[in-house]
């Protein structure tokens, strides 16, 4: 039987002959078809990541700047430091407000995409959508720093709405507030959220895509209200999608060296701080250092998440 | 029939129709269904009988026209308010919570305390069989213990209208069988009126005390499943309740010397032979040519072309030998009992 089909093969072409082979081997195809994504995943995507983390463990001299093989534990104890603590905090409840508006805006958006758009108005959404992210990330934020300035569009719109003195108290709030919407948290806050809204409604709605509506049905025709079917049926069978997004805007925030250094005040985030240690102070440890609290935080996010049963619904 | 008291109708429709920009899914509907009563509404996928269950549960709002649940107005009232519980085609469980919670959650989302949610819950459960199964998630179960569940989830709200879509058709011919006989067994038991719609006019015919047939969002003929075999008032109705031959006009016209269609059942015409002769005026006889036989185990089912028009008859497997029965292209002589003949509305079929 064996050599019958061998000699069927032999009069077909090569590319003929190569596909019946790795339709009877299908080890061979699955070698062939992960070789180089596993390549490049494993070495270059993960190994550099290893590499920096390793780094994180090296020695600074911060007397003669440079870098030695020695291992030490001190770049992660100076994390510590109020300092350096502070510039965590920092970032870190930016990002979890950043996420939270995010999913509040996004979720209203995604909903009605799914529930009601017909074909043209959800080609629309998502246009709409994605636009943004078409242009430059730099652009838009040194876009922003010209919107939120005491002479553009946005300070324009609110002294001719005769809220200047709504605004001067918002801005008076410690820290949310600051001297101009240029230079605080508030505007700080509004451009993350602005950037990174896309990364939440996206997976979003392809959670919301994902539930049947007579589940919806079915929960109202066992008497629930609508609020009672959203917190019991909707939420949860959407969370995952939630979860999804918001470890793109909240990841995407602590990294974020860009929109800290143009808008909002002074003081370092992890992106800045990472920036700052690696160029310009060539401290190369404390940065790999600083690099490991985002990938920290997130695997303690998701965690939590798992607990509250935000997968079991995958 | 006589007008049925208010306090007796569970659901009334009074002239609804329900449109999609111009399409007529429910068109000029009236019905009454009593209370206890085995309702069943039949039709063709797209004839608008889901779309009327819709309508009573309250995913779908009427156009035109009022419907009454217990001589309440509906129509503007949302489902969460309606005394009607849903079977869904699909069952549609909710996918992220166990079997016990499925069926305990008509009962959680009215604040009834939870111990005696679940004591009601696993009642429910038992009712259909499925005790054991309180803590498996619905993904876990085989379509027929899905169906029960959903069954049960409905139920366990008590509500005096149980709304049945298709609820059996993703179960195989057995089970669809034995759920038919547990549903009917159900009925009895609870007394509460089940409205049930279906494709499957067997299914129609052997469980419900009164059937609606459908077609293309107008009600044909509400009648009992016997009246309705025997008694069709319209070729639609003969044609889709069992097998019936539908003759239209003009070969009503040739045959009887009336202009008016009729039908007759394919097991009421006989193979022509010498026991009629041309005085016998009860009895209509015609030539045809056959066309294909079908083998159905006990029965044959013999397709015979006879003028523009096909006609099934049906035959006997135990009285006639394979050497009997008719061949393809032979040329037979049929004839019926004129008493076998029911008149039809005169329309274009």
């Amino acid at each position: 039987m064996q050599s019958s089909i061998i000699n069927a093969d032999t009069s077909k072409p090569f590319g003929r002959k190569f596909s019946n082979t790795l339709y009877r081997k299908n080890n061979l195809f699955l070698f062939l078809l992960l070789t180089p994504p596993l390549l490049w995943f494993g070495v270059v995507y993960l190994g550099s990541l290893f590499a920096l983390l390793w780094q994180s463990f090296y020695t600074f001299d911060s007397f003669s700047m440079a870098v030695s093989n020695d291992l030490t534990l001190e770049n992660y104890r100076s994390l510590f430091d109020a300092t350096n603590f502070d510039i965590i905090l920092r970032t870190l409840t930016m990002a979890v407000a950043v996420t939270l508006a995010t999913a509040l805006i996004g979720f209203p958006i995604a909903y009605y995409m799914t529930r009601y758009g017909s074909r043209a108005e959800k080609g629309f959404f998502y246009i709409a959508v994605m636009l943004p992210m078409w242009a430059s990330y730099i652009v838009k934020t040194y876009a922003w720093t010209v919107i939120l300035s005491q002479q553009g569009i946005l300070y324009w719109c609110i002294n001719h709405l005769g809220l200047s003195g709504a605004l001067n108290h918002v801005l008076q709030i410690p820290a949310i507030g600051g001297n101009t919407l240029a230079t605080s948290n508030l505007g700080r806050f509004i451009v993350f959220t602005y950037i990174w809204l896309p990364f939440m409604i996206l997976p979003i709605q392809a959670a919301l895509e994902r539930v049947p509506t007579n589940l919806l049905q079915a929960s109202a025709d066992l008497g629930a209200k609508p609020a009672q079917t959203f917190r019991r049926v909707l939420l949860p069978l959407v969370f995952p999608g939630v979860v999804a997004g918001s470890i793109f805007t909240f990841s995407l925030t602590l990294g974020d060296y860009i929109i800290p250094q143009l808008i909002g005040p002074s003081g370092l985030y992890i992106g800045t701080m990472v920036y700052t240690m690696q160029g310009s102070v060539g401290n190369m440890p404390l940065a790999a250092a600083f690099t490991v609290v985002p990938i920290t935080l997130i695997f303690i996010y998701l965690s939590l998440a798992k607990r509250t049963g935000a997968f079991d619904a995958l | 029939m006589t007008a049925i008291p208010d306090v007796f109708t569970a659901v009334e429709f009074s002239i609804v129709s329900k449109h999609y920009g111009d399409v007529r899914a429910v068109d000029n509907v009236s019905i009454a269904v009593a209370e206890g009563e085995f309702f069943s509404m039949l039709g063709p996928s797209g004839s608008g009988k889901t779309t009327c269950l819709r309508l009573i549960a309250g995913f779908e709002q009427p156009s035109i026209g009022s419907i009454k649940i217990f001589g309440k107005e509906a129509a503007g009232t949302p489902p969460y308010e309606r005394e009607v519980n849903t079977v869904f085609q699909d069952y549609a469980l909710f996918p992220h919570m166990n079997v016990l919670d499925n069926v305990a959650y008509g009962l959680r989302v009215k604040g009834i305390a939870k111990p005696e949610c679940y004591k009601r819950a696993e009642q429910a459960l038992e009712q259909v069989a499925l005790a054991e199964y309180g803590k498996r998630k619905p993904g876990e179960l085989s379509g027929g213990q899905r169906q029960r569940v959903a069954l049960a989830r409905a139920l366990v709200n008590k509500p005096r209208v149980l709304l049945l879509d298709e609820p059996l058709g993703a179960l195989d011919l057995k089970l669809r069988e034995q759920m038919q006989l547990e549903l009917k067994t159900l009925h009895k038991k609870l007394g509460i009126t089940f409205i049930y719609v279906t494709h499957d006019q067997s299914e129609a015919l052997s469980m419900s005390d009164r059937v609606a047939v459908f077609n293309r969002g107008k009600i044909e003929q509400v009648d009992t499943p016997r009246n309705l075999y025997m008694h069709p008032k319209t070729s639609f109705v003969a044609d889709f309740v069992g097998t019936s031959n539908v003759i239209n006009s003009a070969m009503a016209q040739q045959l009887t010397g009336q202009n008016q269609p009729f039908s007759i059942r394919p097991e009421h015409i006989k193979l022509g032979t010498n026991e009629f002769n041309d005085k016998q005026n009860d009895i209509i006889k015609v030539a045809g040519e056959v066309v294909d036989i079908q083998y159905h185990g006990a029965t044959s089912k013999v397709e015979v072309s006879v003028g523009n028009q096909m006609l099934f008859m049906v035959l006997s497997n135990t009285e006639l030998s394979e050497a009997e029965l008719p061949k393809i292209s032979q040329r037979l002589n049929l004839c019926w009992s004129k008493s076998r003949m029911v008149m039809l509305e005169n329309q274009a079929s």
